[in-house]
């Protein structure tokens, strides 16, 4: 076991290292960039140039990256050129990624606490009502773009009917950072109305962003059941009387879950695209806005970091699933 | 499972709102509740500030918040885009232009209680003339951009204090734009000490970027205003009222600016009661939003939207004629009245009404197609082809929809027998990048004035004969137009530069042609009903101290 985890840690290096040089190029292909983000309309091809020459944009790309790359070894990933100048991209990510954290994990416990007995509950009783009604609302969450359900949300219980927040992760002033995890904040600083206030701020944005794994979670857990109970030791199972819960228990969901592990990690990953469109939509000040916003203002430290970041928490996430799986069901264990 | 008949994201959606319902009558509304002591302004910004140093900021959004915190010796009157008193009381320039004699306001004191005097003053100039190489080459752009550079290339020439209260700030030559550009965000005065404590001249190229000095984040000036925090996880900056201020003192006890990027999430807020107003809506919301009983406020358009013609990329468009074709062309007074808002009108020129040395007897080229098609003929350009360029991601205020202005225009030309070739970029993804390295045969592109001069419209567009995207060189007027220019600005006499100003204008329009100038936009700014005394400001550039919300 400790000898596949250390195998597929040193595979996550060669990926973010690969992933890196990928990106880098790919980031300085655009056209445009940060001198004319910076500079704007007025900007002379004298000042240009300089700009140019002071950021060591002329310099082959390689050999961008290979400064690049001496610079992030010391921990140094580049200050930002426009989501807040000058200061260090990492810092900016560790203090956007509370938010993305914190949203992501609503959306999941949202998605699982639903799609699990749902998808449970519409293989027992399949082509019933509940298992109809659960398949459409998971054609929904698939088919409808995430950004349109947020905007959606926005409007009609943020706009029209003012029951819930537009935007932001708090109101304004309600706030005692200490870990950047608002709701967590608010209940170690017991301001109760600051855990509450930042649970509204929650609700919208984790609700769209739930569509995404609600969707896929449901699904493999209704094949996954159905598959489970046509097994020969379900039937057995229950032909030995044992109870209705230690059958679905202890036999079905056990064996149906492993799939579903597996799912979760795989949407875990995909979150974070899901942010980006959500958190832009509600204002979220999280990782996923700051992508938006440094994309936009070209911005490359600070698109560098997160797009990194992600990947490396892809993969580790991936490795968690894996290990996982092995707890779960002993024959795959390495 | 007690969910039964209901699709699950309509029952999640029905969890929230049950959780949420209960609360609803406890939704603050931040901003707009006026508490005690003046309430708090609550601004929708649509960026974040990139630094709170102004001298070192390029962006609207950075010199919104620190127009609150700072002020300039030379301010723009409320409401207008004339110079008016600021922190001097008034202004005498020597014979020559050259050196200008500034009475400094009694009794003003920097927030940190250091007092703003002729040393103060001079201290300030001499920290923005004297800027190291890493902020020289970027940071510093409104410097090198509005004095010519540093050192010899700098229209700057020395400070001199004479008494504690009188100034002698020295120029290398008379321009229009002195002391115009005083009024600039950028050269606002800061406290002398916090520029020292702050280590403020300390900029630093870091990797690909820029690092900036502890000053940069505490900002130290004498207006209204006092910074109180900029709170990043939340996306907001905080201003409290100086309650020391030297004049009268801001109506509200704090504004609060909170950073939206998305243009219809600062609408909804708006209309949520969440902020109390943002700027530049969009005009197509300016109608709902008036309806909402919101105040759409329309300023005085201070911008020019001109579409730029490269004879470089095109040489067919050395020929004047060619250039005048395509200015009989285009059918401002409809685009005008179809694609942009409300006040809009066309343009004769490339500066607007406001500005000194308008020339108010220049019509716009009338729209004539026969004339356009005649003028192609004589110049035996009748199969021009034109690369025509908008950007896109973008919208700015003299320009609210690229790609529908663009769509009319080219329609104007293909209707006198040009073939346009479109083509797009975004804003910041290539666009400004071709224009600049002259890609395209005609392009569309703008200027809001930053003060009132001539020089700050014609003079940036035209002034640099070897380098400006008209290609005015290889048009064959370039190098004289640009002496032209320089003459007009040298001229001290105020009268005697505006009327040539106005005569450039007109030989602009008629001779040179380099471009065809279409339309100034007013651009709007939005308050909730429960906002009073917001003073517009045809350069944007309000002030909100005078600003109450709900009656506080």
């Amino acid at each position: 076991m400790l000898k596949f985890i250390v195998r597929r840690l040193m595979q996550l290096v060669l990926v973010v290292f690969v992933l890196s040089i990928l990106l880098f190029a790919w980031l300085r292909a655009l056209p445009g960039g940060v001198v004319s983000a910076m500079l704007g309309e007025r900007a002379t091809p004298q000042s240009r140039a300089a700009l140019t020459e002071a950021l060591g944009l002329n310099d082959p790309i390689p050999v961008q990256y290979l400064h690049f790359l001496q610079r992030a070894v010391q921990g140094d990933f580049g200050v930002s050129t426009g989501v807040q100048t000058g200061r260090p991209a990492l810092e900016i990510f560790l203090e956007r990624f509370p938010a993305t954290i914190e949203l992501s994990v609503v959306a999941l416990v949202l998605a699982i606490s639903l799609a699990i007995p749902l998808g449970y509950l519409s293989a027992r009783r399949s082509g019933g009502v509940i298992d109809n009604a659960s398949i459409l609302g998971s054609l929904v969450g698939v088919a409808v773009p995430v950004f349109f359900l947020a905007f959606l949300l926005k409007y009609w219980f943020a706009v029209e009917l003012g029951w819930l927040p537009v935007s932001g992760r708090q109101s304004i002033g309600n706030a005692t950072s200490v870990t950047g995890f608002f709701v967590l904040d608010g209940i170690l600083t017991r301001e109760w109305d600051a855990v509450w206030d930042s649970f509204k701020h929650l609700i919208l944005p984790g609700i769209a962003l739930a569509s995404i794994p609600f969707a896929m979670i449901f699904r493999i857990t209704r094949a996954s059941v159905l598959d489970v109970l046509d097994e020969d030791f379900v039937r057995t199972a229950q032909a030995k009387g044992l109870s209705h819960r230690v059958v679905r228990g202890r036999h079905v969901m056990r064996n149906a879950l492993l799939p579903v592990v597996t799912a979760v990690g795989l949407q875990m990953g995909l979150l974070l695209s899901g942010a980006v469109l959500t958190e832009t939509v509600f204002n979220f000040g999280g990782v996923g806005s700051a992508l938006e916003e440094a994309f936009r203002e070209r911005d490359y430290p600070v698109l560098q970091i997160i797009v990194l970041v992600a990947a490396i928490a892809y993969v580790l996430v991936n490795l968690l699933v894996d290990i996982l799986y092995a707890l779960i069901d002993p024959r795959v264990r390495p | 499972m007690s969910m039964r008949k209901s699709a699950p994201l309509a029952a999640a959606a029905a969890v929230a709102l049950t959780l949420s319902a209960c609360a609803e009558s406890e939704r603050d509304g931040s901003g707009g509740s006026g508490g005690e002591g003046g309430g708090t302004f609550t601004f929708g910004a649509a960026g974040a500030p990139e630094v709170f140093d102004p001298f070192y900021a390029t962006d609207g959004e950075t010199f919104r918040i620190t127009r609150q915190i700072f002020e300039g010796l030379v301010e723009v009157k409320p409401g207008s885009a004339e110079l008016g008193p600021g922190l001097a009381t008034e202004w005498e320039p020597s014979e020559d232009g050259k050196d200008w004699t500034f009475t400094l306001r009694e009794g003003v004191q920097f927030s940190d209680g250091e007092p703003l005097n002729a040393e103060a003053v001079c201290a300030n100039f001499e920290r923005m003339a004297n800027q190291n190489e890493a902020a020289q080459s970027g940071p510093a752009e409104y410097w090198a951009y509005s004095t010519g550079g540093f050192g010899e290339d700098s229209l700057y020439d020395g400070c001199e204090v004479e008494d504690e209260q009188t100034v002698v700030i020295s120029v290398k030559r008379a321009t229009s734009k002195f002391p115009a550009l005083l009024s600039l965000s950028s050269f606002a005065m800061q406290s002398p000490k916090a520029l020292e404590e702050g280590n403020a001249n300390n900029v630093k190229t870091q990797g690909q970027g820029f690092v900036y000095p502890e000053n940069s984040k505490n900002p130290v000036g004498s207006g209204p205003y006092l910074f109180e925090e900029y709170d990043e996880a939340n996306k907001t900056v905080t201003l409290v009222r100086n309650d020391d201020y030297w004049g009268e003192k801001a109506k509200t006890e704090k504004i609060v600016f909170k950073i939206i990027p998305d243009e219809s999430t600062r609408r909804q807020e708006l209309e949520a009661g969440s902020i109390d107003g943002y700027d530049l809506p969009n005009p197509v919301d300016w109608q709902g939003l008036e309806e909402a009983g919101n105040k759409v406020e329309i300023r005085d358009p201070f911008n020019i939207l001109y579409l730029g013609l490269n004879p470089e990329s095109n040489p067919k468009l050395k020929d004047v004629k060619v250039r005048q074709a395509i200015n009989y062309a285009i059918d401002r007074e409809s685009l005008v009245s179809s694609q942009l808002p409300e006040g809009a009108s066309a343009a004769s020129q490339f500066m607007p009404e406001a500005v000194k040395g308008y020339n108010s007897d220049l019509e716009p080229y009338p729209h004539d197609v026969d004339k356009a098609k005649e003028l192609l003929k004589e110049a035996g350009a009748e199969n021009l082809t034109l690369q025509f360029a908008y950007p896109s991601q973008v919208s700015r205020p003299y320009m609210p929809n690229p790609q529908k202005i663009h769509e009319a225009i080219a329609n104007n030309l293909e209707a006198a027998g040009i073939t346009v070739k479109a083509t797009t970029k975004p804003w910041n993804g290539g666009y400004l990048d071709n224009v600049d390295a002259g890609q395209y045969d005609a392009w569309l592109l703008g200027w809001t004035g930053d003060y009132d001069s001539a020089d700050n419209f014609v003079g940036t567009f035209f002034g640099n004969a070897s380098a400006n995207d008209f290609g005015t060189v290889e048009a064959g007027y370039g190098e004289q137009l640009a002496e032209e220019l320089a003459e007009a600005d040298g001229t001290v006499d105020e009268e005697e530069r505006a009327a040539k100003y106005e005569e450039l204008n007109k030989k602009i329009a008629e001779e040179y042609v380099p471009g065809a100038p279409i339309s100034h936009s007013p651009p709007a700014i939005v308050v909730s009903e429960d906002v009073e005394g917001l003073v517009t400001s045809p350069l944007t550039a309000e002030h909100f101290d005078t600003v109450t919300v709900g009656g506080e």
